[in-house]
């Protein structure tokens, strides 16, 4: 298991704070890229190789996945039916999760009756418990299909991965830090799983956004509030790799949470609590450093009661 | 239909044309309040009158002189949400002119001109029809195509940001797609579409007709032209994914009569369809009233309408409820819903105009082809 710091950093795109953030951490060195996020545009890194002086090296993880899929018939089968495992599991949440969701937040719409809103409040804390356990309910149901998958096929011991798995322990180790770029956060965590890289970088600091950042974490969760399509509940996908704990990166917050609905608000930070929900907007920095959470200045968190505070603010 | 507004054009007048000046200066026109809309119009005429193509109103509605000035009002009711295309009608020395609204600012463009538009209470211009600095632009080439049933002809192809040759991409082809792009925003809507993660990567062929009331209207070169010119060369021409579940047609009026006509005479070859205000005249009896150039249309529709088969999988359909076709089309779902197929509907307050067309570019694209949004945070 991964024991260094970890920097979770706002989008990049717009607003490059990873130079910074590595040169804060005092990394002279190499700096190894995983952008497996991107897909079939993981070798595009020219600008964040730039940003950082030339000085990274990518781990290429989507294309080593890409070739143990070719390579390992009998192994990309397997994979692919865990995909449709994992897929036929996921519908099934989203059914409950719809109702059970829409049930909390018609509550947490609703006006307590003056002298009664001791009756309001404890149906509403019942409807987001409701939530919270179907929640774990299906976080369970998923890890249960990924450690059948573990146990029957020990992917790292196939020869395909183990090769690939013992190259890039040599990049890792010849690099002082690992930075793990946004993406299709299933595709990049699915496949860094894959190579269990997290106990090959020992202890070495990560940085990390978007995509990135949410795979680290304990719990992946999925969110927009106002998608094209449906009502927009936040569905906790899968555990994440655990490279910290305590915090759900919540990136372009701005954009995809009506951050000024103080109930849908509320709702989304009762129902993840105790982990805190950070608003992971451009320019933002939170650090672990493997006990504790420091947020810089302008870093917020959603509160339980609705509002956005500082994300160090209890 | 009476009005605040009404009331208070009428009290300014009876002080005197000078504080009927100051107090008009302090308005932009048409006032908006709740459910009515005001028109002003200021001149020396004989007449004005509202036109507009609401579906069930007098076409022409007149408007009130506030007499011993020259100024003119109606009030009229409109739904919330509602967006509505007008020009006036304005008799001057017995002659009459349709202009657009002085006082208005607000236009919308077609081929055929440019109206005012008064947008209802509670209506917004879609914020993502509108140029994003953030989106990636995607990029429009031309590409020939060789075609026996309607001739060598150039068409436009769009390719999204960060186009790859060595990515699969699903394809929409798009009638009348040079005029979805000039007047109902459909590349600034890919772009940003695309950009936010709602919509996929699309390669989009936006195909144009100079007889697209012939061609359109069930004229079989024209279904000829897309399953067997058009598409097969695309596929061989760009890196398309090239099976029915990833090839969609998309058209607004005839052009929606040319989609679904042309999955219908090629089952099993498009598997997804958007269809916005259909010219779906059909009959149960008797002639139609639509004039000859509805007379295939007809006869394909009724002839579909006996038996639908299984021309696409996914469709969704769009109407704006002041069209005179929002009869054909509801009656339409119904019959495809019975066919097997998964219909999504949607009603706009709305006429038969590109900006409505626009409008429900979001919902139509997004649910036929969903994009990566929940998996993708860059």
């Amino acid at each position: 298991m991964h024991s260094g710091r970890v920097v979770l950093l706002g989008p990049q795109r717009l607003h490059r704070t990873l130079s910074s953030a590595v040169e804060s951490l005092r990394v002279h060195g190499m700096v190894a890229a995983v952008t497996a996020g991107w897909e079939e545009r993981e070798g595009e890194d020219q600008e964040m190789r730039e940003h950082l002086g030339g000085r990274t090296v990518n781990l290429k993880i989507w294309e080593r996945a890409e070739d143990v899929m070719t390579r390992d018939p009998e192994l990309s089968r397997a994979l692919r039916e865990r995909h449709d495992r994992l897929r036929e599991q996921h519908a099934l949440y989203r059914l409950r999760l719809d109702f059970a969701v829409e049930a909390a937040r018609e509550l947490m719409r609703r006006e307590p009756t003056p002298g009664r809103e001791e009756m309001l409040e404890a149906e509403r804390a019942a409807a987001i418990e409701a939530v919270r356990e179907l929640d774990e309910f299906h976080l369970r149901r998923v890890s249960l299909i990924h450690r059948e998958f573990e146990a029957e096929w020990r992917p790292t011991e196939r020869e395909v991965v183990a090769r690939h798995r013992h190259e890039l322990a040599q990049i890792v180790e010849s690099c002082e830090c690992v930075c793990v770029a946004g993406g299709h956060v299933v595709v990049l965590l699915h496949r860094l799983r894959l190579f269990d890289l997290l106990p090959l970088l020992a202890h070495r600091p990560l940085v990390a956004w978007s995509a990135g950042a949410m795979a680290l974490g304990e719990r992946v969760v999925l969110f927009h509030d106002s998608p094209p399509q449906g009502q927009g509940a936040a569905e906790l996908h899968e555990e994440g790799l655990g490279a910290y704990s305590g915090v759900l990166p919540f990136p372009h917050a701005k954009k995809r949470l009506r951050l000024h609905d103080r109930r849908r608000i509320a709702f989304l930070a009762r129902r993840f609590a105790p982990d805190r929900c950070l608003a992971l907007d451009p320019l933002t920095r939170a650090d672990w450093d493997g006990r504790r959470w420091h947020g810089e200045p302008g870093t917020l968190r959603l509160h339980e009661e609705g509002m956005l505070v500082q994300a160090g603010a209890p | 239909m009476t009005s605040t507004l009404v009331h208070d054009i009428e009290k300014h007048a009876r002080l005197g044309p000078w504080a009927l000046e100051g107090w008009l200066a302090e308005k932009q026109f048409p006032v908006v309040e709740g459910r009515t809309v005001t028109f002003v119009f200021r001149g020396r005429v004989e007449q004005v009158k509202l036109r507009h193509w609401i579906h069930g109103l007098a076409t022409a509605l007149p408007f009130h002189n506030v007499p011993g000035t020259d100024l003119w009002f109606l009030a009229i009711d409109v739904p919330e949400g509602s967006r509505l295309e007008y020009k006036l009608e304005v008799v001057a020395r017995g002659e009459h002119r349709l202009i657009q609204d002085p006082l208005n600012p607000n236009l919308a463009s077609d081929p055929y001109g440019v109206n005012s538009v008064v947008h209802g209470a509670g209506y917004q211009v879609p914020e993502w029809s509108l140029p994003d600095p953030e989106a990636r632009p995607g990029e429009i080439v031309e590409h020939p195509i060789r075609s026996q049933a309607l001739g060598d002809q150039q068409v436009q192809v769009y390719l999204p940001a960060r186009f790859r040759r060595t990515r699969r991409y699903p394809l929409l082809v798009v009638h009348d797609g040079p005029d979805y792009v000039k007047y109902a925003a459909l590349k600034i809507a890919l772009d940003n579409l695309i950009h936010r993660l709602e919509l996929p990567s699309l390669v989009v062929a936006l195909i144009r007709s100079h007889d697209r009331l012939r061609e359109y209207a069930d004229d079989p070169r024209h279904a000829d032209f897309l399953a067997r010119d058009l598409v097969p060369q695309l596929e061989s021409a760009f890196p398309l994914v090239g099976k029915p579940s990833a090839r969609t047609l998309m058209g607004a009026s005839f052009g929606a009569v040319a989609s679904l006509a042309a999955a219908w005479r090629y089952q099993g070859f498009f598997d997804r369809l958007l269809l916005q205000s259909g010219s779906f005249a059909f009959t149960d009896i008797g002639p139609h009233d639509r004039g000859p150039v509805f007379d295939p249309v007809v006869r394909f529709v009724n002839a579909f309408r006996r038996n639908p088969g299984r021309p696409a999988n996914q469709m969704y359909v769009s109407c704006g409820v002041y069209e005179s076709l929002i009869y054909y089309n509801r009656s339409l779902v119904p019959l495809l819903e019975r066919a097997g197929l998964d219909v999504k509907y949607s009603e706009a307050h709305d006429g038969h105009n590109w900006e409505n067309w626009r409008d429900r570019l979001r919902e139509g694209l997004s649910w036929l082809h969903p994009g990566p949004l929940w998996m993708v945070y860059e």
